[in-house]
């Protein structure tokens, strides 16, 4: 180990493995509501469930993120991050920050109609349930973390199109965050600023965010050309905000909002496939062109499961109810949560695993051995898991499009027949065996992590001849 | 020239610029079209009227209605009075997270009905019997106090410990929501 920061960087991707298990936790928990009439009813809220899965799941992303960029960032610019000391210390913040607002959750679950209940106990609004007092300090870790890259480039006196990318990209996720405090009456109004946030955090900025990450491990992965690798970025850059950010449109369809966005959402978001099918044309190509470099097969194995289930659960299964006229009946439906769940794991999930194979082979093997028969039984499983998953809601989504929205016309009485339909009920079970199958991936997945390329490190080999290779 | 990043890096300037510039024409337009009383989102004082979802000839979509005084709970809010029990209603829509079990506009969790245009459910009139209560507004209200007495099919809801004034707030808040035009969704509501 060279860096403090790479240390954090390690720190990081620990919290973000745990919390990704506390997710598959919750979701467990969520999907056994559906099977069983009352179940926990005034003990433990559906709603309650729900929020720690999605909530957590927003978290483990975005410390595999932070955590990718903390152990990038000094290898691009060769020196120490700037202010790592209060990095570090942030780190410890943050992770206090989730486990209280966790308790919190779990404990007391709501509060009463007082402001008091959005600064202490839970927000209610989607993805950004947890209290004030934990978004304040989630957001001022987030403004640390980008004076530590704005800090650490300005003190290199180097800037690099992937850092230059980066730091362009922080201004907006940083400053869409402040939608996490709203309480605004207007419903029209909260959702309209409330996509600002989701939107053009996943559609948008994170896709940006994750593009330099995956650059940089592409660099350090594969030896690709630097100026390759940067046109790429610069592509994606322009098609993932060229399509995404009016993109926007598809999800105003029907908050209130004029109806130009149909005709204008429905365009652009048909169109935020093409830049995930680039993504996965240079992912081929690169595992043409190099397969006889390729010393961390696991990591490679997920890169690619990156480029595939972003374009399928993204790009796919996104433009499969993207238009309007499918969208009217496939909205706020588990087909939506079949969209998300693989889109999620395809754009997301799969590059920060990717990246925590890449970060172990240098800090264990070197140039040496990195080899197992465990990462294959858990990319099997988690990616079996995960595409069975989606399936199962998939189908459970367009029974429910067809009985509840179509034939039903989204009436209370149409909800219960729809989820009582056959279809419904054995898709939302099959749902349940294939998390069962993803946790077993997961589990498999922590052993690799704590086993792979351990004692197997090539002697003569540096990290720091590595990094600057 | 291509092969220069400098290329596509300017892509990806001009792209993102063209872009965030659309949006924000977009957005002001939008903002000015959404505000409470602007062309799509009615005013609060909409909870004293009565309020209807038909299809529309012209526009080929399903449109909310507003007819003459129905008056809520028997009253009539004045402006003020009427944006403070909509201001209460979202605290209570926060604070009891309702939009993680249930959607509106279709948007949240899929666990419980889409609320968009519940204050129109044609299932009110049963439930008026199931409550005894005398009027729709008076039956939303006794059943949102004690949801888990009255298990309607597959989904009972938990006691949230919603008393009588958030209670009412909640219903006039979805009796504005329902007032929204939504642009067709959802479709064929209550046919």
């Amino acid at each position: 180990m060279i860096y403090r920061s790479q240390q954090l960087a390690l720190r990081y991707f620990a919290a973000s493995m745990l919390l990704f298990g506390v997710m598959i936790a919750a979701g467990l928990l969520t999907s056994l509501y559906y099977l069983r009439v009352g179940f926990l009813l005034d003990v433990f809220h559906f709603s309650t469930a729900k929020i720690l899965h999605i909530d957590t799941l927003v978290l483990w992303l975005l410390m595999g993120f932070l955590g990718s960029v903390y152990w990038f960032l000094p290898l691009e610019l060769e020196r120490e991050v700037e202010w790592i000391g209060l990095a570090q210390k942030a780190f410890w913040i943050f992770v206090g920050t989730v486990a209280a607002v966790a308790a919190t959750l779990s404990f007391v679950q709501y509060g009463g109609t007082s402001a008091a209940s959005l600064w202490l106990i839970n927000q209610g609004r989607k993805y950004v349930e947890a209290p004030r007092w934990a978004c304040v300090l989630i957001a001022a870790v987030l403004v640390l973390f980008g004076v530590n890259v704005v800090a650490t480039a300005l003190r290199a006196r180097r800037m690099t199109g992937i850092l230059a990318v980066l730091i362009a990209d922080l201004i907006p996720l940083i400053v869409l965050f402040l939608n996490a405090f709203s309480a605004e009456p207007n419903m029209s109004k909260d959702l309209f600023w409330w996509w600002w946030l989701i939107h053009l955090w996943v559609e948008a900025t994170w896709e940006v965010f994750i593009g330099c990450v995956l650059a940089w491990s592409l660099l350090h992965l594969l030896g690709a050309s630097r100026a390759i690798v940067e046109s790429w970025l610069y592509v994606e850059v322009a098609m993932v905000l060229g399509t995404g950010i009016l993109g926007l449109g598809h999800h105003y369809f029907w908050i209130g909002t004029p109806s130009y966005w149909l005709g204008i959402g429905g365009f652009f978001s048909a169109l935020e496939p093409l830049p995930l099918l680039g993504m996965v044309i240079h992912a081929i190509y690169d595992a043409g062109a190099h397969r006889h470099q390729i010393l961390n097969r696991p990591a490679f194995a997920w890169l690619l499961a990156e480029a595939f289930g972003n374009f399928l659960g993204a790009g796919v299964w996104g433009f499969m109810m993207t238009l309007p006229q499918i969208n009217l009946f496939a909205h706020g439906t588990q087909w939506t949560a079949s969209h998300s769940h693989f889109a999620f794991w395809g754009a997301y999930g799969c590059a920060v695993i990717s990246v925590i194979y890449l970060v172990l082979q240098k800090i264990r093997a070197g140039r040496g051995d990195f080899e197992s028969q465990a990462w294959k039984w858990a990319f099997a499983l988690l990616n079996i898991g995960l595409v069975g998953m989606s399936s199962a809601l998939l189908i459970a989504g367009m029974a429910q499009a067809f009985y509840e929205r179509a034939i039903g016309g989204s009436t209370f009485q149409a909800f219960l027949t729809a989820q009582a339909n056959r279809w419904m009920t054995e898709g939302l079970q099959a749902r349940v065996l294939f998390g069962l199958v993803f946790t077993l991936g997961y589990f498999v997945l922590l052993y690799d992590f704590w086993k792979i390329g351990k004692g197997r490190r090539a002697p003569e080999t540096t990290l720091r001849k590595e990094a600057s290779g | 020239m291509i092969g220069d990043p400098r290329f596509w890096r300017s892509g990806a300037l001009s792209a993102t610029t063209v872009m965030v510039a659309v949006l924000v024409i977009l957005s002001i337009d939008t903002l000015r079209a959404i505000r409470a009383g602007g062309r799509n989102v009615p005013a609060y004082t909409v909870i004293n009227r009565r309020i209807g979802y038909a299809m529309d000839a012209a526009t080929n979509r399903y449109r909310p209605v507003l007819g003459g005084e129905e008056l809520l709970f028997g009253r009539r809010y004045s402006a003020q009075e009427a944006a403070e029990l909509i201001e209460r209603g979202k605290l209570v829509i926060q604070t009891r997270a309702c939009l993680d079990c249930h959607t509106m506009f279709g948007i949240g969790a899929y666990y419980a009905p889409d609320l968009t245009k519940s204050w129109l459910d044609p299932i009110w009139p049963s439930w008026q019997a199931m409550t005894q209560a005398s009027s729709r507004e008076e039956a939303m209200v006794r059943f949102l106090q004690n949801p888990d007495r009255y298990p309607i099919g597959i989904r009972i809801m938990p006691n949230l410990r919603i008393d009588r004034a958030d209670a009412e707030a909640l219903v006039a808040y979805l009796k504005w929501l329902s007032s929204i035009e939504t642009n067709g969704f959802p479709a064929r509501f209550g046919d």
